[in-house]
């Protein structure tokens, strides 16, 4: 009986270790380990041995049937991790192939460089203020003491409609209107960014609309220094932290004193490039003190208040900061060209 | 401004200081040289030489052969074909091994058989420019004086060893349009003497008033009108000197007394003009406002018809020259002047510059004229000017000067607490240091308490107002020296306004859906602007500019899609036939003839695609941009608003767009925008494929009231949702059959989505089937299948009356 049960167990291992399908395994577990099976059988036939015999037979049985049971389970077990493995070896992608792009446009990089500096001036305190590109003779020249007649009004060349509305030649009226809507309250602090336009026939350096954003900074005691201070903020933010800020006196109708803002060549630091044209500084805004006539005429009293204004062109920003060669590129929107600012 | 460093060399003392430290400094003090020139650039081994001899070439009817003495031990043979070559001649010669500009560099040659070694130059051939150069030496070599030495660097007789600073002269820098402005600069500048022409006469007994009278019509016009008679002039070639001079100023040398005139603006800032007073047609000067119609053949051989506007000079009968703008041809100056009437005079800037800007005449004189000049400088510039005629044109000046108006008015005078020139710049300036400042600049100062007095010198007009000061102290001292600091007034929050927050979120969305940003030119062509219809069709006046530069440019846009279309096509024209662009910007519209008031402007968001929706790849069909495509994006617009459930789409018939394939934006039902696909007609034309559009009024969208944002309870129950399959005519739209299906199944109908469209022979001709999925929440509570199928129920029921809708079976 003994070697009996010996036996059953080596078969039963043998086909359980050949089976290849879980199908085979319950058939091997049917087969042994079933009501009819041979062990079962062997268990039945029990009562006919001695007593002595028969806790050694039956512990014998026991310890068949579980070796057999747990074969089975490791069997089954090793089975499906074989199947998940290849199934798994069968789902593997050639993970080097593109990958499916959700596609993005792009900001045009003049909306960049407008968008850092609002921000920039917006961290200082400043609001941004906008107002109508087609613009009254009166704010776009005469509320900034450019009277009729002016020769600095030479200095633009203006598209007119009638002779009293013309397309605006820069971004100050907007600063001129917002001065008269605070009736002469301070402070006033704000960025003013937009089209322009001007009689130039377009090239490589000129263009008959293009982009300002001008600042006006309008409150008692403000001072040519302060101007200078924030601009230097604004240069280390905008083009680097060891730039260096320079003031040369300039002359604009609406300012007094004028000044002209260079900042230390970002490309060569000051030794003299291709960029600064060997001068080591770049011209960047030009500037100044408010002139009293345009306060006055804005409704602020000049004994009382003071101000800064200052106006860059962000094409010029844009050209200098990423070598852009020709103005015209901004106006002719190649995608070719606007994918390269995807980081500005 | 041209500035001769030699010249300005005669006022200032420069000595130590190179044209480029020069250059540096004035740009530092103001005003910007924007080029420094080197005269003899490109010029090597140049010398001044003697003609020995000049004979005929053997060989050459049109050549000489000249021996000429370089200060070598031998002279050298010289081939050259000047017509003015001659023996006894001092003249520039370039040696064997000289370079001269273009890098042209002289060789010994043989000329038809006879040996030249070096050459004899011209101007042109030293870089001079043609028109400069003075006409008697316009077509051969040019003559030195017989003074130079043999064998010396010829470079310094020719005044090619001259700077030349080009400043950028602006409007108010105008006292720096002549020498003597320059030299006050500059002496400021270098804090060095300035020393100035001190002009002396040798006039005649005869008084100039018993040949000429003045009378001036009106003063304010004419402050100053200064007139001298000049006797027995010999007209002819200036001396080397005077036309070096103003070469190097840019001026080309005509004759003595034209020369002079000039040179004496260019020195005093003082327009002169030379009248021939044989020609001059009387003995008394009027001065007075051109009568309307008057006519007057100016130098230039061109007939003015003047205005009443106009400042005229006159005979006492008729004009002889527009007052400050240009002389007229009857009385000009010419080879056989013998007696001239020389004219210094103060006239209005306002009205030399209306009448230099109507008739498009911009002269020296006018520009200076507009600008403002030195008002005490008059008298001086004339006896200058006289002076140089006595001495250079054998002339006899008159005595005196014949004139209206005082000579010399004081100067003005500006006072100010001092202590404002500090607060403005924010420096601590000592009053010393202020005082110091206004002489080295030779205005008059003082401080007098808290009160600075200054008087301002009549060469200065453009320094009115304390403002002024402050600057002429800012850039005397240095802005280098005024400190940075930040402003310590009250503090102010800085940020966007929720229209230009939500402006910026738009293009954010844009680019996420794949459109590039452009920016567009505003001014268009009128046909353009007619393109496409307008959003508010009813508004498509385009605001027309009064004097365009090109027909290109000459309207405002009402509209941004035929710009983008531009776009468009140039991608195409280039293989790129992917396109996906989207701009925000202003449109433009007049609702008047001739504008009165500023024209209506608009922001819009407009849009343009064509081609496929992905670039191609690996994974999938490309799939074309239709107009889904387009309104997918506009729905995406709407939904990041939250105001998907107030916006409505109608088809609509546009000009310029697809009439089956174009649908109008509304917004509370009104019109608020258009998409579609372009007219399949006007695609052809403008070469373009199938492109889609869309352009909204961005400013009334993001404008729009909307509630305040709050929180919505998450459903604790679970919704339902239940299919629903509907066959209708082809007519009936979806818009409609959402419509009766939302109104009928409210509150408890949540979602209503399509997902299906089905069309086959087993539904009959004209018949679709649109599949719909409902879904059906209760928050109070978990829905019965009993309740949601009688609400289901009645939804159909509403289709099926209202929309002749049958439950596909």
């Amino acid at each position: 009986m003994k070697d009996k049960l010996e036996a059953l167990k080596e078969e039963a291992l043998v086909a359980v270790q050949t089976a290849s399908e879980p199908k085979q395994l319950q058939d091997v577990k049917v087969k042994y380990l079933g009501k009819k099976g041979p062990i079962t059988e062997v268990l039945r036939g029990m009562g006919k041995l001695s007593a002595e015999e028969r806790p050694v037979i039956g512990q014998l049985a026991n310890d068949v049937r579980e070796a057999i049971q747990s074969a089975i389970t490791e069997k089954v077990e090793a089975l499906e991790k074989k199947k998940i493995e290849e199934r798994l070896a069968s789902e593997a992608v050639d993970v080097t192939l593109p990958g499916r792009m959700v596609q993005q446009g792009n900001h045009h990089p003049l909306t960049a460089v407008i968008e850092e500096i609002e921000d920039l001036f917006i961290g200082m305190g400043f609001s941004i203020a906008e107002g109508p590109e087609v613009e009254k003779d009166y704010y776009n020249f005469e509320a900034l003491n450019l009277p009729k007649d002016h020769p600095a009004r030479d200095m633009q060349d203006s598209f007119y409609i009638t002779e009293d509305i013309l397309l605006r030649t820069h971004t100050s009226p907007v600063q001129a209107r917002t001065m008269e809507k605070h009736h002469g309250q301070g402070p006033v602090k704000i960025i003013c960014p937009g089209k322009v336009y001007r009689r130039d026939t377009d090239d490589a350096t000129h263009s008959h609309q293009f982009m300002q954003i001008e600042g006006l900074y309008v409150d008692k005691n403000v001072r040519l220094s302060d101007l200078k201070g924030t601009l230097t903020v604004f240069a280390k933010k905008m083009f680097g932290e060891d730039r260096q800020i320079r003031l040369r006196p300039s002359f604009f109708p609406f300012t007094e004193p004028s000044v002209e803002m260079d900042i230390s060549c970002f490309r060569c630091g000051g030794e003299g490039c291709s960029v600064c044209k060997g001068t080591g500084w770049i011209e960047i805004l030009g500037s100044g003190m408010i002139h009293p006539n345009v306060l006055r005429m804005s409704g602020f009293d000049p004994e009382v208040y003071t101000g800064f204004a200052f106006g860059m062109g962000p094409e010029r920003i844009a050209m200098l900061k990423y070598g852009i060669d020709d103005i015209r590129q901004f106006y002719t929107n190649d995608q070719r060209f606007l994918e390269q600012f995807k980081r500005a | 401004m041209y500035v001769s460093y030699n010249w300005l060399n005669e006022y200032v003392d420069l000595t130590g200081v190179t044209p480029q430290e020069l250059a540096e400094k004035i740009t530092k003090a103001g005003i910007e040289v924007e080029h420094v020139t080197f005269l003899g650039e490109g010029i090597r081994d140049v010398v001044v030489g003697y003609v020995e001899s000049c004979d005929r070439h053997p060989n050459a009817d049109k050549l000489n052969v000249c021996q000429v003495n370089i200060g070598a031990e031998e002279n050298v043979q010289i081939i050259c074909g000047a017509p003015n070559v001659a023996a006894g001649q001092k003249v520039v010669v370039a040696k064997v091994g000289a370079v001269l500009p273009g890098n042209f560099k002289i060789k010994k040659a043989k000329l038809r058989g006879e040996v030249s070694q070096g050459m004899i130059c011209s101007l042109q051939e030293l870089g001079i420019e043609d028109k400069f150069v003075p006409k008697e030496f316009a077509h051969g070599i040019y003559v030195l004086e017989e003074e130079a030495e043999v064998g010396a660097d010829a470079l310094p007789y020719l005044n090619l060893n001259d700077y030349v600073l080009e400043l950028d002269i602006l409007p108010n820098s105008a006292h720096c349009l002549n020498m003597i402005g320059v030299a006050y600069e500059v002496a400021s500048i270098l804090d060095r003497d300035i020393c100035l022409p001190k002009p002396e006469l040798h006039e005649s007994r005869v008084e100039a008033a018993s040949k000429v009278s003045i009378e001036v019509a009106d003063q304010d016009k004419v402050p100053f009108y200064g007139a001298r008679i000049v006797e027995g002039i010999k007209v002819g070639p200036s001396p080397r000197w005077l036309q070096q001079r103003l070469m190097a100023a840019g001026v080309r040398p005509i004759s003595n007394i034209v020369d002079i005139s000039n040179f004496v603006m260019l020195e005093y800032g003082q327009p002169l003009h030379t009248f021939d007073f044989d020609a001059f047609g009387s003995d008394r000067v009027l001065v007075r406002q051109a009568e309307e119609g008057e006519k007057l053949t100016t130098l230039d051989d061109t007939e003015r018809t003047l205005t009443s506007e106009d400042l005229v000079i006159t005979n006492g009968e008729k004009a002889v020259a527009i007052a400050g703008v240009m002389g007229g041809a009857d009385s000009e100056v010419s080879d056989t002047t013998q007696t001239v009437l020389l004219e210094s005079a103060i006239f209005d800037s306002l009205s030399i510059r209306r009448t230099s800007t109507r008739l498009g005449l911009r002269t020296d004189a006018s520009s200076r004229y507009e600008k403002g000049i030195d008002r005490n400088r008059a008298a001086d510039a004339a006896a200058r000017a006289a002076e140089l005629m006595e001495q250079l044109a054998g002339a006899t000046v008159l005595k005196g000067i014949v004139h209206e108006g005082a000579v010399e008015v004081p100067p003005s005078t500006i006072d100010m607490p001092w202590q404002k020139i500090n607060h403005v710049l924010g420096t601590q300036l000592l009053e010393e240091e202020i005082l110091s400042v206004f002489r080295r600049l030779r205005f008059g100062a003082k401080i007098e308490g808290d009160t600075l007095h200054v008087a301002v010198p009549t060469r200065r007009p453009d320094v009115t107002i304390p403002e002024d000061l402050v600057e002429e102290v800012g850039r005397t001292y240095g802005y280098d020296h005024v400190p940075a600091t930040l402003p310590e007034g009250s503090s102010t929050t800085g940020q966007l306004t929720d229209y230009q927050l939500k402006r910026r979120k738009v293009q954010r969305l844009m680019e996420g859906a794949g459109l590039y940003q452009t920016v567009t030119y505003s001014l268009t062509t009128e046909e353009k602007a007619h393109l496409i219809s307008s959003i508010d069709e009813q508004k498509h006046t385009p605001v027309r500019l009064a004097m365009p530069m090109s027909e290109e440019r000459a309207v405002l846009r009402v509209g941004l899609i035929p710009e983008l279309l531009e776009v468009v096509r140039y991608h195409l024209n280039r293989q790129m036939p992917n396109i996906k662009v989207f701009e925000m910007g202003r449109v433009f519209h007049a609702d008047e003839e001739t504008l009165t008031d500023l024209p209506e402007e608009k922001e819009h968001l407009v849009g343009a695609l064509t081609g496929t929706r992905e670039d191609s790849g690996w994974y999938s069909k490309q799939q074309a941009i239709d107009f889904f495509t387009v309104k997918g994006i506009i729905e995406r617009l709407f939904d990041a608003f939250d105001l998907t459930e107030r916006v409505s789409y109608e088809a609509a018939d546009r000009e310029g767009m697809h009439p089956g394939r174009t649908a109008n934006v509304l917004l509370d039902h009104v019109v608020v925008g258009f998409l579609g696909q372009i007219h399949p007609t006007l695609q052809n034309e403008l070469d373009l494929k199938e492109t889609y559009v869309f352009e909204l009024d961005i400013e009334t969208i993001l404008n729009a009231e909307n509630e305040a944002l709050s929180y919505t309870l998450l459903p604790r129950y679970p919704a339902m949702t239940r299919d629903i399959a509907l066959v209708v005519d082809e007519a009936i739209t979806s818009g409609q059959l959402v419509q009766v299906i939302k109104s009928t199944g409210a509150p408890l109908l949540k979602e209503v989505k399509l997902f299906d469209i089905y069309r086959g022979e087993s539904l009959g001709e004209g018949k679709k089937s649109m599949a719909y999925a409902l879904k059906y929440l209760d928050p109070e509570k978990t829905l019965t299948d009993k309740e949601v199928e009688k609400v289901h129920q009645k939804v159909l029921e509403a289709c099926e009356t209202q929309l002749g809708a049958v439950l596909r079976g």
